[in-house]
């Protein structure tokens, strides 16, 4: 899976974007989500767009990392698009998830998930959901299609592959010196 | 290579071609007897193997359906994944970390010594240290196990000096980079380790020692041994007189084939040969082959393990280097002082990326875990591996709904931790935790058992008929050409990593298995 997969935003120009936008913000335009801030675009084409700014808020919440950026989370996103897509009962759980879930932020936050402000009161209203099939589908899910990323490792410090460059006999594999 | 006839009924079937099945086969093929090992896994070779996490547990780990049940937590986060064994040619000895430990003294005689335990089944095996010592021996240089035969240790990784500094300021003696089955220098053809870590993920320079390449290719040159990848047997037949005649196996097309046999050796690792053999039920064997005691299946053990992991105020780097080269073994010997019988190794390991989030605390999500994911590259991570008991209880059954593609029932897994094992886990668990915090960790969390990658003792050994599945070397009390050749043999766990005394086990059943054939005994 390569971020690459994420279609720049059509038509308009990546050097406007990143002076334009000051924080990093997903809009949708045309059926697309564009996020300003990271200057990148996903369509989708089997969920509603405000379906899938949705889950990446969501993935964002489950697994929250500020050393990530929100293309990381759309990535994962891009994957429920195209599970969806193939499978009419997949594409009604993520709707209908993100229904319930947006009825339960309008009913105790007076507005849908993704516009409610704090971090603190989103995870709120994902406890007593934690349980359930759209929350653990979509946690399981996102270990993989989050974490597997090989981009993001090195975000962690994960080297990843090794025996092409020789292991780390040479490499460091004992440097350890502040012990 | 050997290529045999299916009618061929004077040659040995293996099931299984890991550290039980794949040593067997070749020790039998190197003394001119004619083996086939039937592996259900394809054959992946060094070159296919990939430094990923992910990609390599699908190339090689057995992911057929399987169920479970019981208070163990692996039911609750991976009920379709009780173990974490390899379905390949080479078995788990692709997967496996090259801990290379005797068992002790004591490990033999575990109701002689730990005494009547309620709810467990401990019974004493029908063979001592003494009678192993020379087999361990063998076993030792035939894999070139570093501080046995004059080979040096491997030089500690960073994973290691973390453990090492830690143990050594909390007291502990026994610490070093471990007996390891990978090679610190080159021998036996294969050259020395280059610390490239994925030692789970098979090993890319062959330094540690597999069946894969380290073993049967020696057979295969000796003409006698014909290995079959992608080749599930299904059924152990017989005949009349309650003798084994041959095994059928769905072919790597799915076409069941039926290959005769002198002798039948299972060696499938202990879900899947208990499974085999209560799929081979008949109307002479209602209740399995080798079944006569009941205990077909019983007494699974898993050993009781856990992890540690530490955050340091500094990067670690610990997937760097061999994994498991890091052990403390004060812990391991016969001390009933500390709450609990037997013992536990404190053994370094490492996961990448993938995995840590994957095992660290299964199911775990918000800021409590992703701040320890953030501390990643500073951790340090130690598996904690110990005696669990035997119970009767705990074990392997046929599912009665769920299937294979060869219509089979699956192996359902029930276990239940005995509260000897929560005992000893809780233990460990807090020296871990010293042992870190002695090393300057900010923060250390205790991970749960991961799968299990230690199966043992579901066709157990026994003096008696009535108290087990096999005898001292393997062979089945009920029918005298079965025998049962991997980690299901054992009658107690022990606290040590089973790989070298499977192997031990199998040098010795080969010269036993030979030498009845000599005699015509089977």
């Amino acid at each position: 899976m390569s971020s690459s997969a994420i279609p720049q935003p059509h038509g308009l120009d990546r050097r406007a974007f990143l002076t334009r936008a000051a924080v990093s913000t997903i809009v949708i335009s045309n059926g697309a989500l564009i996020c300003l801030g990271e200057a990148w675009g996903l369509e989708v084409k089997a969920l509603k767009p405000e379906t899938a700014r949705t889950l990446v808020k969501l993935a964002r919440d489950i697994y929250p990392h500020d050393r990530l950026a929100d293309r990381f989370y759309a990535v994962a996103v891009k994957g429920y698009d195209e599970k969806a897509g193939k499978d009419p009962a997949t594409l009604a759980a993520f709707e209908g998830g993100v229904a319930a879930l947006d009825a339960d932020a309008k009913a105790t936050n007076g507005v849908a998930y993704a516009d409610v402000g704090w971090e603190a009161e989103r995870v709120a209203l994902l406890r007593p959901i934690q349980g359930g099939a759209f929350f653990q589908g979509i946690r399981s899910d996102l270990i993989v299609s989050l974490y597997n990323q090989k981009e993001v490792w090195p975000l962690f410090g994960y080297e990843g592959e090794s025996a092409s460059k020789g292991g780390y006999v040479n490499r460091g594999f004992n440097d350890i010196q502040w012990l | 290579m050997a290529n045999f006839d299916l009618n061929d009924d004077s040659v040995v079937v293996i099931v299984g071609s890991g550290a039980g099945g794949g040593t067997l086969g070749t020790e039998l093929a190197l003394k001119g007897v004619k083996t086939i090992i039937l592996e259900a896994g394809a054959r992946n070779e060094i070159e296919d193997f990939v430094n990923d996490e992910w990609g390599s547990f699908l190339q090689l780990a057995w992911t057929d359906m399987r169920t479970t049940s019981g208070s163990w937590r692996v039911h609750k986060d991976f009920p379709n994944l009780p173990a974490w064994i390899v379905k390949s040619v080479g078995g788990s000895t692709v997967h496996w970390a090259g801990a290379s430990l005797r068992l002790q003294e004591h490990e033999f005689k575990t109701r002689t010594h730990y005494g009547e335990i309620a709810g467990a089944n401990l019974l004493d095996w029908p063979i001592t240290l003494a009678e192993m010592e020379p087999y361990y021996a063998k076993a030792e240089d035939k894999m070139g196990v570093t501080r046995t035969n004059n080979i040096p240790g491997l030089p500690g990784n960073n994973n290691f000096k973390v453990l090492e500094a830690g143990a050594k300021k909390v007291g502990y003696k026994e610490v070093h980079t471990g007996r390891m089955a990978i090679n610190s220098q080159p021998r036996d053809g294969r050259g020395a380790c280059q610390q490239i870590g994925f030692c789970f993920q098979g090993c890319k320079s062959g330094a540690k020692w597999s069946t894969l390449y380290a073993e049967i290719p020696k057979g295969e040159a000796t003409g006698k041994l014909e290995v079959r990848p992608d080749s599930q047997v299904v059924k152990i037949e017989h005949d009349a007189s309650g003798k084994a005649t041959g095994v059928v196996y769905a072919d790597k097309d799915g076409n069941m084939q039926r290959q005769k046999a002198r002798v039948v050796a299972v060696a499938g690792n202990s879900l899947e040969s208990p499974r085999l053999l209560l799929n081979s039920a008949s109307t002479m064997f209602p209740d399995g082959l080798a079944n006569s005691s009941g205990q077909v299946g019983r007494n699974y053990m898993r050993h009781m393990t856990a992890s540690v992991y530490g955050v340091f105020p500094k990067p670690v780097r610990m997937w760097r280097g061999t994994t498991m080269a890091g052990i403390v073994r004060d812990e391991a010997a016969l001390d009933t002082k500390r709450g609990f019988v037997g013992g536990y190794e404190l053994e370094t390991l490492s996961l990448g990326l993938p995995f840590i989030v994957a095992f660290l605390n299964p199911g775990a999500w918000g800021r409590d875990f992703t701040s320890a994911i953030d501390s990643y590259e500073n951790m340090a991570g130690m598996w904690i591996v110990g005696e669990d008991m035997p119970q009767e209880t705990n074990r392997i059954t046929l599912d009665p709904v769920a299937k294979d593609k060869f219509g089979m029932p699956v192996a359902s897994v029930h276990f239940d931790d005995h509260a000897n094992d929560v005992a000893m886990r809780d233990h460990a668990w807090s020296r871990g935790k010293a042992i870190y915090e002695a090393a300057g960790a900010t923060d250390v969390f205790p991970t749960p058992p991961y799968p299990s990658t230690h199966n043992l003792g579901t066709n157990r050994m026994s003096e008696r008929a009535r108290d087990g599945v096999v005898d001292a070397h393997g062979q089945t009390h009920d029918i005298k050409n079965l025998f049962i050749s991997d980690g299901s043999q054992f009658t107690s766990g022990g606290a040590e990593n089973p790989t070298l005394t499977i192997v031990s086990l199998a040098i010795r059943q080969a010269d036993y298995i030979s030498e009845q054939m000599g005699k015509n005994t089977i």
